[in-house]
């Protein structure tokens, strides 16, 4: 015991002096805003009390760990070799009842007496995460190829939007699948070079590809107006039905026609339909996908593509529509996000975007769907509330992560639901 | 006599200066159980990989005659091809899909045919009939297969969570799953204890009887090897070295040096014989 406390000691006086050292720029130092502009102020004071938290924290994390575990090892063991049976029906029943729990939750919302303007707004950005997850949760958790450029076909589908919108004068409906058509398309060129790609190789030229991308976007002046993106992106329409308080020309609004006050927040509303309309309509077609032979052959894929190929299935038709579904689910994003915020600019589409979307894919669980949409509500829910953090809203966002990949290393939900089970299906005679 | 069902001439495979294969002939028939043995490095799963599109042979003929139809060569095949006419193949070290369950598994090896069903995931999308009657077939097949293998207990178990001896009766499955002509299993026996392999013995020539399929085998288990091939043919440093029926392997002197070194003794085939003898009263 005496032995293991030493132990614990010493590493904690070791992290507690890593820490005031990284602490000396972090936070040591600080910038004030004067009459004479920024200037840089010390408070070493904080320096030391970081350091003596982390000494602390880390030797009382020490120690409780050792406690637990002593508890765990007190507990009698299962023989060597068998692993706890998972309830797997269990798991996948408690699953489906949050799919249809958590549905009929975003289906409600709008109507709900509480529900304002900024609900409905987080509520639309929360589903547009859960569109983008959906999709690369595709290329990423079923055909196990990794993308860290899937943000360029969210741009591809919001600037074809943008693009063909203000050109030719397409309306949201005509451009939703064009959008998703041509990001499928870019997803499919982009699968071509990378067919013999893995690992960290597949990982540069995906993200290399999101790069290009952007940069395309930012330089090509003339097509895609460069950094000063596209505006006067038109809105969606219900039936031809505007919600514009003075819709533009040829459109009839909204609140004339039905005789209901004008008030943005149908806007928002409807905006809010059109989203968990794709969502759920994405959420249907994923479902259906895995259970069919092209599904089936993604997971495989992911598996073991030697094996693959010995029972005849051709990897490269795999790969090219694993990226093409995905990167339509990526269009189908963006060409709604183009029209929600009637404007197109490179700036929405950098890296961290991408990496924001691979991590709702991560932590949500490879492959689950419901797991995106935990994950996509967490990562966008989470900076919002911890607004009241201020400032440390990214630390609470860090510490969150971290604790979830300690205890769910597999993601929130890392067991996967078999696409069809022999015991719930009828015998021959029938 | 009709052409055999597979016939391998002059196959020669070269990796830089080194050659692995070298002007191997060797033919498997149909209901005809074809044995490949030889030492550790001899070439056998080499030939294994030309044989079923995991290499280009840098020369010879491989023919596959399916019965009434075009012969094919299958080294001009593309990989994924060759199991789509009809020749299909295990792996010495077990690959299946883990995350997947047994009967996905064999719904995977199914695919061609489902594909071309799903009309290429459009039909099975919006649930047409014609689907939906594949789909039934399809699971009817793995069901079928997964209770010849005795696999109805741990039909809906993640196949990676198997024993090794369970996941060898799937892999075999999944292969028969595609409806081949030809299954080349390498070293099926691998880490199978002796009532195991027996079963596994028994397994190979029902699935022969039945099915009436041609069967080609690597395997170092020689009980096995000798008990249940109709044919054994030996490589010995890429080169074939013979050629027989068990018995005329059997008592083959150069497959004996191949194996045993130069004998010293005149016991050495009875050595052999005796190792027989054990494993087919370990399988009884």
């Amino acid at each position: 015991m005496a032995n293991s406390i030493q132990h614990h000691l010493k590493g904690s006086i070791i992290a507690g002096l890593v820490a005031m050292v990284l602490a000396v720029p972090f936070i040591g130092l600080y910038t004030v805003s004067t009459d004479q502009g920024l200037v840089v102020q010390q408070r070493w004071p904080w320096v030391f009390w970081s350091g003596l938290i982390v000494l602390v924290g880390s030797f009382l994390m020490g120690m409780a760990r050792d406690a637990l575990a002593a508890r765990r090892a007190a507990k009698p063991k299962l023989a060597a070799g068998t692993k706890p049976k998972r309830d797997d029906a269990l798991t996948a029943k408690l699953t489906k009842g949050f799919a249809i729990g958590i549905t009929l939750f975003a289906v409600t919302l709008p109507f709900m007496p509480f529900s304002d303007r900024y609900i409905m707004d987080v509520g639309t950005t929360v589903l547009i995460y859960v569109l983008l997850g959906m999709g690369l949760n595709v290329t990423v958790g079923l055909a196990g190829l990794l993308d860290l450029g899937f943000v360029a076909f969210y741009a591809i589908g919001a600037y074809s939007f943008a693009i063909l919108s203000t050109t030719l004068g397409w309306g949201f409906w005509v451009c939703l699948p064009l959008s998703g058509l041509i990001a499928a398309l870019f997803g499919a060129l982009l699968s071509m070079p990378i067919l013999r790609l893995r690992g960290d190789y597949l990982a540069i030229v995906t993200l290399g590809f999101g790069e290009i991308t952007r940069i395309v976007i930012l330089n090509w002046q003339s097509f895609t107006g460069g950094p000063a993106g596209i505006s006067g992106v038109p809105r969606p329409s219900l039936f031809g039905l505007s919600f514009d308080r003075r819709p533009p020309e040829g459109l009839t609004s909204f609140h004339e026609v039905t005789g209901i006050t004008f008030a943005t927040e149908h806007r928002l509303m409807f905006l809010y339909l059109i989203a968990l309309t794709l969502v759920l309509g994405a959420a249907w077609v994923i479902k259906r996908l895995r259970a069919l032979p092209i599904g089936r052959a993604w997971e495989a894929l992911r598996e073991d593509e030697i094996a693959c190929r010995s029972l005849g299935i051709n990897p490269t038709a795999s790969k090219v529509s694993a990226y093409a579904v995905g990167g339509m689910l990526g269009g189908f994003a963006g060409c709604f996000f183009a029209a929600r915020q009637g404007f197109v600019s490179p700036e929405s589409f950098g890296f961290i975007e991408s990496a924001l979307i691979l991590a709702i894919v991560v932590l949500g669980g490879m492959g689950s769907q419901i797991g995106v949409v935990i994950a996509a509500l967490f990562i966008v829910l989470l900076p919002e509330v911890g607004r009241e953090f201020a400032d440390f809203r990214m630390i609470v966002f860090g510490i969150a992560m971290i604790a979830i990949m300690v205890w769910r290393p597999g993601g929130l939900l890392s067991q996967r639901v078999p696409t069809i089970r022999l015991s719930s299906q009828k015998g021959e005679a029938a | 006599m009709s052409a055999p069902l597979l016939s391998v001439t002059g196959l020669t495979m070269r990796f830089g200066g080194l050659v692995a294969v070298d002007g191997v002939n060797l033919t498997a028939e149909t209901n005809k159980i074809t044995a490949l043995i030889g030492p550790n490095g001899a070439g056998k799963t080499t030939i294994f990989n030309c044989l079923t599109g995991f290499y280009k042979p840098t020369s010879g003929e491989l023919t596959l005659n399916r019965p009434g139809q075009a012969p094919v060569s299958l080294q001009t095949l593309a990989g994924y091809q060759v199991s789509r006419h009809g020749v299909v193949r295990t792996f010495q070290n077990i690959r299946l899909f883990p995350r997947m369950t047994v009967l996905e598994n064999l719904l995977v090896a199914q695919h061609v045919g489902l594909m071309k069903k799903a009309a290429f995931g459009v039909a099975g999308l919006i649930g047409l009939k014609g689907w939906r009657t594949a789909e039934k077939e399809a699971i009817d097949r793995a069901r079928f297969w997964i209770e010849r293998l005795d696999l109805t207990a741990v039909a809906d178990e993640e196949a990676g969570n198997l024993s090794y001896g369970v996941q060898r009766r799937v892999e075999i499955a999944r292969a028969m799953n595609t409806n081949p002509l030809l299954l080349c299993l390498d070293e099926p026996a691998a880490g199978l204890n002796p009532k195991e392999t027996g079963a596994l013995g028994d397994l190979l020539r029902g699935i022969r009887e039945q099915f009436g399929i041609g069967i080609l085998l690597i395997e170092h288990d020689m009980g096995l090897v000798m008990g249940i091939s109709d044919r054994i043919h030996v490589v010995e440093y890429g080169r074939k070295i013979a050629e027989g029926t068990p018995e005329e392997i059997r008592s083959d002197e150069r497959v004996i040096k191949a194996y045993l070194g130069e004998p010293d003794e005149e016991e050495l085939p009875a050595i052999v014989a005796e190792d027989v003898a054990g494993q087919e009263g370990g399988r009884a």
